[in-house]
């Protein structure tokens, strides 16, 4: 599917404290907007879940990575010591399971840490060198000082006069449109 | 006597230092601690710390290169004494490491909010000693081109790491801690490094820092799923960072060497690992924040804070010591007896004395409020602490192997040149890392600074 091409990317308000951008968030969602997004210079509590994205699927991720690298851990010894490479010590029992339990434990870890950073930053779909806010030139204020709502012009309630005026009603500091060409 | 003291006697407990002093908003945080990377030119203390540390690299360059050149012979080891200077290091440095990832990960975890100021260059430190430390274990093998024999992988000799070793058991462990340090302050840095590219004032840092910064833009999804990986790598580093100490802490404990085979090790490894590691947070803190103007975010409490946290691990170790000396007596075996005596009154009992006072007797001031509150006690102290902790290693591993089960294998152990200049050469690669770090990267991690600047004005609104 082929998405349609629009001209403006959405509207930017920009807000300077986390309440105002918390409850001006709050009010789009009730007011039958979808997509919206929010930029704050730290993480506000409340935001994510105001703009309607409840869960993460890091979590979830990271006990895949942490299993997988347990089982590939423990596998790994196993494989060497029983299988591929037994070396018969005084006739001690070759699969010896608790002298295995460092490395299997290093490597659960290992496997977790990995996919927790590596998939919070694919979900995030980050690397990405460009997107349309940062055609804003107020936008380099989010990584500072100033927090922003965007409405998205894909959204089906979208209406660039009535938007503006929506985000104007929620005591936006300034609206700034979002160009999508560079 | 009158009844009613002066209300300037009462002890006032309640009173604290802020975590960050008052009166900043996010702009003024951010400003400060961008512009010691972003605009202030290297000053002349930078200039000459970073020359003279950069010529104890050269110092390091060139003993290694040497060592290669002609083994390991040019160290002091011998039969019996084969791990010497080498693992000493390996394990102070390993041990220094381990307070940024406590720092970072279990006070996160206990929400205690005046990490935040140090938490960022706690683990850049981390980083920092734990390269240092892999130096060590690598030029110990003598052969280090070799090193890739301990990593399993199919060779066509057919043969596989032996995983009941504990020294395998360390290249896992080391090896992991070393990643997810860097995984963890990477992603810490992720919102500043977005922040400096932001404010960047040239071409080129605006390049490298977006490139860096992977375009992050602050989104509240981002920001959702990043407090997600945050917390939960925050949980994984937490048990990592014990697990750590306790495998190095193994090499020796599962050995059967007298003064080594003993169950209070791993604790007390871990124990000291911390303490050393807080003191040398406190050697680093203290300068930094005097050269680069940032008393309002790494303020008394701080140091205060870091001095008791040294005091309580302190006591920690000083425990270890005692059990250390009641099972060998408990125990009975002949051996440990023996070994507990020669620590003593063998040859190298002048170091266990140095040890006692430096790790046990000196610290015992910090028990006083003003000595935790003077900066230039703080500072000798933790040079002090951070001395006994590398007496501790030079005790643990010299005597044991000096004085183990037939008088027939006794022997003596001297350091050579060789063995200081590695030494100090790595200590010059430490302290360069961490002067580049300062001009390179935000040393305070600046999103959450502008975090607690909003928690300040939630509770001065509370408040009012």
């Amino acid at each position: 599917m082929k998405e349609r091409h629009f001209p403006i990317y959405g509207l930017l308000a920009e807000f300077v404290t986390p309440e105002e951008i918390l409850n001006a968030a709050t009010k789009a969602r009730q007011a039958g907007y979808k997509y919206i997004s929010a930029y704050t210079p730290f993480p506000v509590e409340g935001l994510a879940q105001a703009i309607g994205f409840p869960r993460t699927g890091v979590p979830l991720l990271t006990l895949i990575g942490g299993l997988g690298g347990g089982l590939t851990g423990f596998g790994l010894q196993y494989w060497c010591s029983v299988i591929t490479y037994p070396l018969n010590i005084g006739g001690r029992p070759l699969n010896s399971w608790p002298a295995f339990i460092p490395v299997t434990f290093e490597l659960t870890i290992l496997g977790a840490a990995m996919f927790a950073v590596i998939g919070m930053l694919a979900l995030n779909k980050l690397p990405q060198p460009y997107h349309p806010v940062f055609n804003v030139e107020r936008f380099s204020h989010a990584t500072t000082d100033r927090f922003f709502l965007c409405i998205e012009s894909r959204d089906p309630k979208f209406h660039l006069a009535e938007t503006a005026k929506f985000l104007q009603s929620v005591q936006a500091h300034h609206v700034h449109e979002v160009s999508n060409e560079e | 006597m009158s009844a009613t003291q002066p209300p300037g006697n009462l002890p006032d407990i309640r009173r604290l230092d802020p975590v960050l002093e008052p009166g900043h908003t996010y702009a003024s945080v951010t400003d400060k601690i961008a512009a010691v990377v972003l605009t202030r030119p290297p000053s002349t203390g930078w200039l000459v710390g970073f020359a003279v540390s950069f010529t104890l690299v050269m110092v390091l360059f060139v003993s290694l290169a040497w060592l290669i050149i002609k083994g390991v012979g040019i160290w002091g080891i011998n039969i019996p004494i084969g791990w010497g200077f080498a693992i000493v290091n390996f394990v102070w440095w390993i041990g220094i490491g381990h307070a940024g990832t406590l720092i970072s990960a279990i006070l996160f975890l206990l929400n205690q909010k005046w990490r935040t100021s140090i938490n960022r260059f706690a683990e850049a430190m981390t980083l920092f000693a734990v390269a240092c430390a892999g130096i060590f274990p690598l030029i110990h093998t003598g052969r280090p081109w070799m090193a890739y024999y301990m990593m399993p992988y199919p060779s066509t000799m057919g043969i596989w790491p032996q995983f009941r070793s504990p020294l395998i058991w360390d290249v896992f462990a080391v090896s992991t801690y070393a990643t997810v340090s860097l995984l963890f302050w990477f992603i810490g840095l992720l919102p500043d490094l977005a922040t400096l590219r932001d404010r960047a004032k040239n071409r080129a840092q605006q390049v490298i820092y977006g490139i860096l910064s992977m375009g992050w833009r602050g989104s509240a999804h981002h920001w959702h799923r990043y407090q997600s990986a945050y917390l939960l790598l925050a949980g994984l580093a937490t048990p990592l960072v014990l697990s750590v100490h306790t495998v190095v802490s193994f090499d020796f404990a599962i050995a059967i060497v007298p003064g080594w085979h003993t169950t209070i090790f791993p604790p007390y490894f871990v124990a000291g690992a911390i303490y050393s590691g807080f003191a040398m947070v406190l050697t680093l803190a203290i300068p930094l924040r005097k050269a680069y103007g940032l008393e309002d975010f790494i303020t008394m409490r701080h140091l205060d804070n870091m001095a008791k946290v040294m005091l309580a691990t302190g006591l920690i170790v000083a425990y270890g010591y005692a059990v250390e000396f009641f099972m060998a007596f408990y125990s009975g075996n002949k051996f440990d007896v023996f070994l507990a005596n020669q620590r003593l009154h063998g040859p190298y009992s002048h170091f266990y004395a140095a040890l006692i006072l430096c790790n046990i007797l000196t610290p015992q001031l910090l028990w006083f409020e003003k000595v935790r509150r003077n900066i230039a006690a703080l500072f000798v102290m933790s040079l002090v602490v951070n001395t006994g902790m590398w007496l501790e290693r030079f005790v643990i591993v010299v005597i044991s192997l000096t004085r183990d089960f037939m008088p027939s294998a006794w022997g003596r152990y001297s350091a050579t040149f060789w063995d200081y200049s590695t030494f100090i050469g790595t200590i010059g690669l430490f302290v360069m890392l961490i002067f580049l770090f300062v001009r390179a990267l935000p040393a305070i991690a600046i999103a959450e600074m502008r975090e607690l600047v909003a928690h300040q004005a939630q509770s001065d609104e509370e408040d009012r």
